[in-house]
């Protein structure tokens, strides 16, 4: 057994030991719950919601098992997704192969002698020119690959701590050359490392071109840096280039670095901590951004001097090891573990999660120095997770609305344009979130009278079968069944919670009005649309 | 259909700052509140999150410190090819903000420079936040400024439409215990299952969860007012004409509002793009579009509401300025103070506001930012003052004294 594996078994004993140590009253997990109710409670934590057929996946593993197994998700069979997906073609190219397969529009536009200012000009070229030439292309390709995961994939904590890693190293596609560097972003920097150690995770986000350019470190330099006078010298600069005048230092990724990906904003950083870590990721940038878009460190462009992060002297003379020192500092740093730890309890737990839960997870990951799946295992199996309090306690992010109300019926999807256009009506523009802070996890954002008419609106088009691309099959209810006995296994079959009685007697005079209107005075079953639209619709429902 | 089915101000309850803030508001501001009769000012806060570079802007294009600190950067002297519109003996208007200048002409717009907020960050998250809770310093206050300020002046009968926020989300400002509704625009904002409306405000009557069953009662009442107002159907007068960007349909919105006779008093509203760290450009360039896009949008915002301009005070801000000088990369870095604008009824306009000290000594902060020569609450104070008439001005910025800008009659 190797030290980290030694690490993780006395970090979990810990968390094991801390559960006992409980009152006695909250027992194990899911104690005195259903074996619905944890089946529920887990697929809309560690899932996109309960669809029937990940309900029938619990039911016959059983609910430990089903967690282990969504803990190593390359087990998984999922190759139905895959055969899905297989039609997305940017997906599957590098990134070389996206710049030089969807050329911009503005260089298309050029080339055509026109003015790519104008946007009239830019509107005819999207006319004239396949659509699957262009650029936007490759964000439809991505987001339909995420709604189809999203909704279909066996995978689906997987699916769901993407969502979550993601928001927390944001990148936003219409900045720059950004979106040719997505799809890889996500493939190769995120994906491989969701259930490893946060020190390979951060390291391959630090490395990659898309957060590079997002937050411009490729063009930050030591002070003075010039270009001109390395041409000047017979370096092989390019003449544009050298013409820029001297570079610079950038503290765009520095700080954000120490802000959001690692210490927060409160873990005792300074603005000289910020400087000093900028001087030492200069030189980390990219070969070519437009042509190549791979990670390149440029040794003449790093500042070769001593630096001072967070009270530690990074030796003069160093290279690219200098981000490296700084990147290992910040992994092994407790703020960055109590960071971490309330971002994840967040997430899986409560908005406002208890602080006991966030020292216990800090501590699991500081033991297992930064390894996720511990953080995970100790978070799914702790009381605060399994507590009433923590059942229904989270709004739905409108991704996880959209998505759980398909799942919730069963349903399919190809993540085409009118399922984007009502995600985007609710507020959540995927891939597209500007500030570096990402998609906001909790709930107080979301919830405002305009996102709340578009969700509404939503649940009535998807159950009305008007989503186009977009399929869901309704729960069947009993031939010749009333009103009330339709309308209970309509909302079970949907909500998993039991109707108050308020919301009860909302739902039939909602049925009642249709039963009025029918002519020969017989009882006509009820319509099945109308009552899912309202359930999908319900306060309930935006609950998880 | 029923018309008011709930009681929706039940929420109202006191803020739990109420009582810190006792007695801060200075004698000029209490007679601004207290010695007028006329009807309340609608006040609409337009935020520029990113970290706004007022040096460009509102640029001092009579300070020599300025042309040096930015040698690819600096807006040129009035005069000069792309330079600014001059606006006194040291400032100039950003060229990109033609669009504005017939109205600091007529006096009807202004600007605050060196405006920031003491005690704040260099983070955008945590200054954007103190920007909008108005408590530098303090994490931990759960509401808004212009949400407080509601809580000051409450009208239990208002409409759904009292405060608004124009944007996807509703924002920090606006957050607390006062009704507001976030709508991204009258446009699509209608249940397209209208005959639905009466079973879901049943559904959400009942919800258990506080913040849906009061966003649903807020929503489903702005949905009848909306729709017997027909208010996304009022055409642009004056011959205004928007362009058809973000901010220009935000503010065609809060025009319609105002039209619309719904009871209109707050709009907040948003526009990102601002945190020019690379390229940021001169005369023209990145900065420049997003300047364009402003000006036009406040320009035909002004034109549509024509005399009625008065009823309205547009003020314009940003949770910090940039570093002084240029970084090495043609951008600047997170700073410290910006300029603020102020455009509409009350406001003291032609004129730049608060007192300049120059580009270097007093006037830099730490050898690289803009130094804070007026603090924002100061100006929102006014701003107040002037539009709702807030009774404590104390209570919605707690703990803090502004002092006299004399950016408003």
């Amino acid at each position: 057994m190797d030290a980290a594996s030694r690490l993780t078994t006395v970090a979990l004993v810990l968390v094991g030991f801390a559960a006992r140590a409980s009152p006695p009253d909250s027992g194990g997990p899911g104690d005195g719950w259903s074996s619905e109710k944890q089946a529920v409670h887990v697929l809309n934590r560690l899932a996109y919601g309960p669809s029937p057929a990940s309900l029938a996946e619990i039911e016959s593993m059983g609910i430990q098992a089903w967690i282990d197994s969504q803990l190593r998700p390359a087990a998984i069979d999922d190759r139905a997704v895959e055969a899905k997906l297989a039609p997305f073609r940017s997906l599957q190219m590098s990134t070389a192969e996206r710049l030089a397969t969807y050329e911009p529009e503005v260089k298309l536009a050029r080339q055509r002698g026109l003015d790519p200012a104008d946007p009239e000009t830019r509107a005819r070229l999207a006319e004239e020119l396949p659509m699957g030439a262009l650029p936007r292309q490759m964000g439809a390709e991505l987001i339909a690959a995420r709604l189809i995961r999203a909704t279909e994939s066996r995978r689906q904590l997987e699916e769901v701590l993407l969502d979550f890693w993601f928001n927390h190293f944001n990148v936003a596609a219409q900045k720059g050359a950004v979106r040719w560097m997505l799809a890889s972003y996500e493939q190769d920097a995120l994906r491989p490392h969701l259930f490893g150690s946060f020190r390979d995770l951060l390291g391959a986000v630090a490395h990659h071109p898309a957060m590079l350019f997002y937050l411009d470190n490729w063009m930050s330099t030591r002070e003075g840096f010039d270009l001109g006078a390395l041409r000047r010298a017979g370096a092989p600069v390019p003449k544009k280039l050298a013409e820029g005048g001297k570079l610079g230092l950038n503290e765009n990724y520095a700080r954000e670095l120490l802000e959001l990906h690692t210490l927060g904003v409160d873990g005792g950083y300074t603005q000289a901590d910020v400087r000093e870590v900028a001087r030492c990721f200069t030189g980390w940038g990219i070969d070519r951004p437009r042509q190549v878009g791979t990670f390149a460190f440029h040794p003449m462009a790093h500042d070769r001097g001593e630096k001072q992060v967070l009270g530690r002297t990074i030796a003069a003379g160093g290279g690219m090891e200098d981000g490296e020192q700084v990147l290992d500092l910040l992994t092994a740093h407790p703020s960055t573990a109590r960071f971490l730890a309330r971002k994840l309890a967040q997430k899986f737990v409560a908005d406002e999660p208890p602080p006991a839960l966030v020292e216990r997870l800090a501590a699991v990951y500081l033991a297992t120095r930064g390894d996720l799946t511990s953080v995970y295992h100790a978070l799914f199996g702790s009381t605060e997770f399994w507590s009433d309090r923590a059942f229904g306690a989270k709004t739905k992010t409108p991704l996880e609305f959209t998505v759980s109300a398909v799942r919730a019926l069963g349903g399919t999807t190809y993540g085409d344009v009118a399922l984007v256009k009502a995600l985007d009506g609710m507020g959540e523009l995927l891939y597209r979130a500007q500030p570096p802070t990402g998609w906001p996890e909790v709930a107080a954002p979301w919830v405002n009278a305009g996102a709340l008419v578009s969700r509404i609106n939503f649940a009535l088009a998807l159950t009305a079968g008007r989503v186009p691309g977009t399929e869901v099959r309704l729960p069947e209810v009993a031939r010749g069944a009333g009103a009330s006995e339709s309308v209970e296994t309509l909302s079970r079959a949907v909500l998993h919670v039991p109707l108050s009685a308020a919301t009860r007697a909302t739902l039939l005079r909602a049925v009642a009005g249709e039963e009025d209107r029918m002519p020969d005075g017989e009882t006509r079953s009820v319509d099945r649309a109308q009552v899912a639209g309202l359930l999908l619709g319900s306060p309930e429902f935006q609950k998880q | 259909m029923r018309r008011t089915s709930f009681p929706r101000r039940v929420f109202l309850k006191s803020s739990g700052l109420a009582f810190l803030g006792l007695g801060l508001c200075p004698g000029f501001l209490r007679r601004a509140v207290a010695e007028t009769t006329r009807p309340r000012r609608t006040l609409v806060f337009v935020f520029l999150r990113g970290g706004a570079d007022g040096l460009s802007i509102v640029p001092p294009v009579g300070d020599p410190a300025y042309p040096a600190a930015r040698p690819t950067l600096a807006i040129p002297r009035p005069g000069a090819e792309g330079g600014a519109l001059a606006l006194d003996g040291t400032f100039g208007l950003h060229p990109a903000l033609a669009p504005l200048e017939p109205l600091w002409r007529s006096g009807a717009l202004a600007a605050v420079h060196a405006a920031g907020l003491h005690g704040a960050t260099r983070s955008h998250f945590d200054a954007q936040d103190f920007c909008e809770s108005g408590t530098p310093g303090a994490k931990s206050t759960e509401d808004g400024w212009l949400n407080r300020c509601l809580q000051e002046i409450p009208e239990p009968r208002a409409g759904a439409f009292r405060a608004v926020a124009l944007q996807g989300t509703l924002p920090r400002t606006l957050r607390g215990t006062a009704p507001a509704v976030a709508v991204e625009g009258l446009q699509g904002f209608r249940l397209s299952g209208h005959e639905r409306l009466d079973s879901f405000e049943g559904l959400y009557a009942g919800a258990v969860d506080q913040a849906l069953r009061s966003t649903g009662q807020e929503a489903f009442e702005a949905l009848r007012a909306a729709a017997s107002a027909e208010l996304s159907a009022r055409p642009p007068e004056n011959g205004a004409v928007y362009a058809r960007a973000p901010l220009a349909r935000r503010l065609q919105d809060t025009a319609r509002l105002l039209r619309g006779g719904v009871g209109l008093e707050v709009v907040a509203t948003e526009m990102g793009g601002w945190d020019t760290h690379v390229a940021e450009g001169g005369s023209t360039g990145q900065l420049a579009g997003r300047l364009r896009e402003l000006g036009e949008a406040l320009a035909a915002f002004a034109r549509d509401l024509g005399p009625r301009l008065s009823e309205v005070t547009v003020v314009v801000m940003t949770e910090f300025g940039r570093t002084v000088r240029e970084n090495g990369n043609r951008g600047t870095d997170h700073g410290t103070g910006s300029v603020m604008l102020l455009l509409g009824g009350g406001v003291r306009g032609g004129r730049v506001h608060g007192g300049w000290r120059g580009l270097d000594g007093p006037g830099l902060f730490e050898d690289r930012d803009l130094a804070i020569g007026t603090d924002v609450r100061s100006v929102l104070a006014e701003a107040l003052a002037a539009t709702l008439r807030p009774p404590d001005l104390g209570r919605v910025f707690p703990g803090f004294t502004p002092s006299r800008v004399g950016a408003f009659d």
